[in-house]
């Protein structure tokens, strides 16, 4: 360290005090005299340091004092005060030890609660306030599953506040751009958008406009298309998959001959979907030969099957995947996917004019007909057919492992989704009633939210059912996990009898009572938390 | 000084309904009661009591209590009522944890469910403990009846002790002048390789000397050489200060006594809270914790409305366990409170008069300039001061670089944010408060920087801390 003629007193005393007074004497006239050097020094160090401190002055603020531009405004209503205390409670108990398996209390789980309370504020259009926004972000950020409510919720003044904390760069990657897009009426703003955009905030206004003007949205995406990279063309693609219409036949026609692999089948898998399109028209015709009555003359009626014995360069245009996976043979192959792609409306006539449901019932010669159920089954749930769904799925009391078309649980979830609500509902509630829980969990979970009155009912009947049976609840534990989020919460009262403890039965698991108690007094509290969550929601 | 804004301005969220109010008892919010909780866990477990489910026999009266049986693994349920004007907690559950999960599921209740927790007779088994409670503190106040009688029992006694002591801090400050005058002679730079070992020694030797002041600021010294560049400068700074407290101790009799009362009270002599009492309308500003080595301090800054005065309220507990005192922050409390000393902020919480209420508008403040020149004007009554509590009105979060910045509305002047405060979670909700526009905010400044603990957003929709 060296010091200069210029060096100020104070820095002339940290120097001397660095070194040690010893090997440096501070200069003349910057300690006191009459006193110890060491001394002198640390008192003249001392009536530095108070009077710096005591002057103190404001600093010149950063960036020459250009504030930065403030939050948009966000025009939503303010939350009800009870609904606040409600979210802060919320999301102080996010970081919960809940989920790690052994008793659960009787107390609601709020984590599981979370998602709900922020679809609800969104749909009446609430303002998250502005204190909480930090833990939410905290929220979305940890789960993924939270991210798009509680990315609506957080609004204009959550994208700002994302912007300064690179831990919340996620807030940035879109899904949530919905707050900065522009008017879609405005189309040079929406042009100077797609145009200058982030890709995130391309996808986003690809989407909101598809929502509001499916016509324009093509055009938009047509006018750049050939520039775009091989990914974003595929994610572009993606997002037509909303307002698919025959306006997008030519498009996506011309997609097939896109140099990347997986924009063409995405573009295949599209067309398919349309029953009137030429791509659609031409899988029916190879499915059709493929797949025929037996006109042998036997006595009753079967299909008689014949899969593909190769796979043109005209069916691999049209999205056809000639290498079949390992384990798999390529002509079952092939014949899986024509008939996955061809429109449903074309069996009927090609099968002798019969019903979806006869068709269903008919049999197969050779084995195929596994083969041929689980491809109209992948064309029902990608054509969106509820009748074809339908007569798949079968009544839902015939034993699950005899149904017509799938016995999957995934797969049958899958056609349940193309049902209308109380149909689903109903369906899944005779299959309850019939069976039982244990492979109701993925069928209650396509189930609309809160579930139908028939639906509610039959999962109680059963839980209280394999109460009697003296089962443990947790063997149960997905099922009531699901009841305690999508029960319908005016069943509280109606549960109420059950949080009883009853006495002990012979044949019963030890304790099981209790448990039993426990899990139904959770459900009712759950139950009874959302209703105070929603009516606090709603009034206002 | 700017003009304070003393337009009296309505608790209101945004346009709803104002606070609930029953009968004058603000519920708390929900924030409020998780600050009570004396850790993490019991912040967890007493969220999930939180909700109607165990609860029954709940409800609240108009003098500030609260009870409700709860539910627990046993048969019997347990009893808790809560006194929210202490606030005092009693539960007939086993944990000695204070308050227990039980309790504070109970207040979090009653803050969000006023079905649950609505206004009724207060039952038998609750009354006992909370009549039990009231007369023990209304016996506090009779004068002569406390142990401030008994203490003075043998005046002449008493007398020796403070001598014997004062002769113990006296060997004590010559020993730490003698060695910081070696220190300063070998050099500073010594002390990067020597740690933590050289200053934990000498502290030991002024807690021998019945200095905790002068052996607490000494145990602070170890960490500056680690401290990153400037270190050189600060530890100067700081032994400086330390030579500074022992002349002036040494020294006391030639001090003004003020003067001398501040330089014992730094030293670590205690002193009583002398008074007199100022009853006022005191708005808990903030309230937060702090570990010193094996105690753990609260710290619960008030404002007096009428008086303009600013209180410390410290209480301490064990390491790892936080003191069972606690005020909700963001409301306002009748009440005495009895001063150290003119011109120093800490006392103690009198008698109190009435639950917590909603108050009507933050504290009166003032710019970035303002809270540099109060901090100046408290030094010359106390050299040694860290920071000074401040109130700055209208004043936005701007980053600067790494850290931030609060900067006046008119962008003139800015106060640092103290590195400390940058690595918590409130600085975010400040700054998600603000949005970039004028806020109020409460804080500690000092040469470190300001500290934000507690803000309100321009519409006074609700006070939040920032701890």
């Amino acid at each position: 360290m060296t010091t200069t003629a210029s060096a100020s007193p104070w820095e002339e005393l940290v120097t001397s005090a660095l070194l040690g007074t010893d090997r440096r004497t501070p200069p003349a006239g910057t300690t006191p005299a009459g006193k110890d050097t060491p001394v002198a020094l640390l008192d003249a160090a001392a009536l530095h340091t108070v009077r710096r401190r005591a002057g103190l002055s404001p600093a010149p603020p950063a960036a020459g004092g250009t504030l930065p531009e403030p939050a948009p405004h966000d025009g939503r209503r303010a939350l009800p005060l009870p609904a606040r205390r409600r979210l802060v409670q919320l999301l102080a108990d996010r970081s919960g030890s809940s989920g790690s398996g052994g008793r659960r209390g009787t107390a609601p789980d709020l984590t599981e609660l979370l998602p709900q309370w922020l679809a609800a504020a969104n749909e009446h259009g609430y303002r998250a306030p502005a204190s909480v926004l930090p833990a939410l972000l905290d929220a979305a950020r940890a789960r993924t599953d939270l991210r798009t409510q509680a990315l609506t919720f957080a609004g204009p003044r959550g994208l700002w506040l994302a912007r300064l904390n690179p831990e919340w760069k996620f807030a940035l990657r879109g899904g949530s751009a919905g707050s900065t897009l522009p008017d879609m009426e405005d189309t040079d703003a929406v042009r100077k958008l797609w145009e200058e955009g982030l890709f995130a905030e391309r996808v986003a206004l690809l989407a909101g406009l598809r929502a509001h003007d499916a016509g324009a949205a093509l055009e938009l995406l047509a006018s750049t298309w050939s520039t775009e990279r091989a990914e974003d063309r595929l994610m572009f693609l993606d997002s037509l998959r909303a307002g698919l219409s025959d306006a997008d036949e030519p498009f996506l026609e011309q997609a097939l001959s896109d140099r990347s692999r997986n924009v063409r089948s995405t573009a295949a898998e599209l067309l398919s979907a349309l029953p009137r399109s030429a791509l659609a028209g031409r899988m029916a015709a190879r499915a059709a030969s493929c797949v025929a009555m037996d006109r042998s003359g036997a006595a009753e009626a079967v299909i008689v099957v014949e899969a593909p014995h190769e796979c043109d360069a005209d069916m691999q245009r049209d999205g056809i995947v000639p290498a079949p996976p390992s384990g798999r043979g390529e002509r079952s192959w092939w014949l899986g996917q024509l008939v996955e792609a061809a429109p449903l409306s074309v069996w009927p006539d090609r099968l002798g004019g019969r019903s979806v449901r006869e068709i269903v019932a008919l049999p197969v010669s050779d084995g195929w007909a596994d083969e041929l159920h689980a491809a109209w089954c992948r064309a029902a749930v990608r054509q969106h057919d509820a009748d074809w769904s339908r007569a798949l799925l079968g009544t839902p009391a015939a034993p699950p492992s005899t149904g017509p078309g799938t016995t999957s649980p995934a797969e049958r979830s899958k056609l349940l989704s193309a049902l209308p609500d109380d149909e689903r509902a109903a369906w899944v509630a005779e299959f309850i009633a019939a069976h039982g829980l244990s492979e109701a969990f993925q069928l209650l979970g396509v189930c609309t939210v809160p579930w139908a009155a028939p639906l509610g009912r039959a999962v109680v009947d059963a839980l209280d059912i394999a109460r009697d049976a003296g089962s443990y609840p947790w063997s149960f534990s997905g099922v009531m996990g699901l009841a305690e989020r999508c029960l319908s919460p005016e069943e509280a009262d109606r549960l109420e009898v059950l949080t009883a403890t009853p006495d002990e039965q012979e044949d019963a698991s030890p304790g099981a009572g209790g448990y039993w108690s426990e899990a139904f007094q959770r459900l009712v509290s759950t139950l009874r938390l959302r209703a105070a969550m929603h009516e606090e929601l709603t009034a206002a | 000084m700017v003009p304070l804004s003393v337009v009296p301005m309505l608790l209101s969220n945004g346009g709803t309904a104002p606070a609930s109010m029953d009968q004058g008892v603000a519920r708390w919010a929900a924030e409020q009661v998780l600050s009570l909780a004396p850790d993490n866990a019991s912040r967890k477990a007493g969220s999930k009591l939180g909700a109607a489910g165990p609860w029954s026999g709940a409800g609240c009266d108009s003098s500030g209590a609260v009870w409700g049986l709860c539910k627990g693994s046993g048969s019997k349920p347990y009893q808790t009522v809560v006194d929210t004007t202490g606030p005092a907690y009693k539960c007939s559950c086993p944990s000695r944890k204070f308050p227990c999960k039980h309790a504070l599921g109970l207040l979090l209740l009653w803050a969000c469910d006023e079905q649950t927790v609505p206004h009724s007779e207060v039952p038998e088994w609750a009354e006992e403990w909370l009549s039990g409670r009231r007369s023990r503190a209304a016996a506090k106040e009779q004068p002569g009846a406390g142990p401030g009688a008994a203490k003075s029992a043998d005046p002449e006694a008493a007398r020796r002790r403070a001598e014997r002591r004062a002769e113990r801090i006296t060997a004590g400050a010559t020993e730490l002048e003698q060695r910081l005058a070696d220190l300063l002679r070998g050099g500073l730079a010594a002390t990067e390789r020597s740690g933590y070992g050289l200053w934990e020694e000498t502290a030991a030797r002024m807690v021998d000397a019945q200095a905790p002041g002068l052996a607490a600021r000494v145990r602070e010294l170890g960490a500056i050489p680690g401290s990153g560049p400037g270190w050189p400068v600060r530890l100067l700074e700081e032994c400086s200060l330390i030579h500074l407290l022992d002349s002036a101790w040494l020294g006391r009799e030639r001090l003004p006594e003020p003067l001398a009362a501040t330089v014992r009270g730094r030293v670590g002599l205690s002193s009583a809270a002398e008074g007199p009492a100022v009853r006022d309308r005191w708005l808990v500003l903030a309230q937060y914790d702090s570990a010193d080595g094996k105690l753990t301090t609260r710290r619960v800054w008030l404002h007096g409305r009428a008086s303009g005065r600013t209180a410390l309220l410290l209480s301490f507990g064990a390491a790892g366990r936080p003191p069972q005192f606690a005020l909700p922050v963001g409301l306002m409390i009748d009440a005495e409170v009895t001063p150290y000393g003119a011109g120093r902020p800490r006392a103690e919480l009198g008698t109190q008069f009435g639950p917590p209420v909603a108050i009507e508008a933050p504290p009166p403040g003032g710019p970035c300039a303002s809270a540099a020149d109060a901090y100046g004007q408290a030094l010359r009554d106390d050299p040694w001061l860290d920071s000074w509590p401040v109130t700055l009105t209208g004043v936005i979060p701007v980053p600067d670089g790494t850290g931030w910045q609060l900067v006046d509305a008119d962008g003139g002047a800015a106060l640092p944010v103290a590195a400390a405060a940058l690595t918590r979670p409130g600085l975010w909700k400040l700054v998600a408060l603000a949005a970039g526009r004028p806020v109020t905010v409460f804080g500690e400044f000092g040469h470190r920087g300001f500290v934000p603990l507690t803000a309100w957003p321009e519409d006074m929709s609700e006070t939040v801390p920032l701890i």
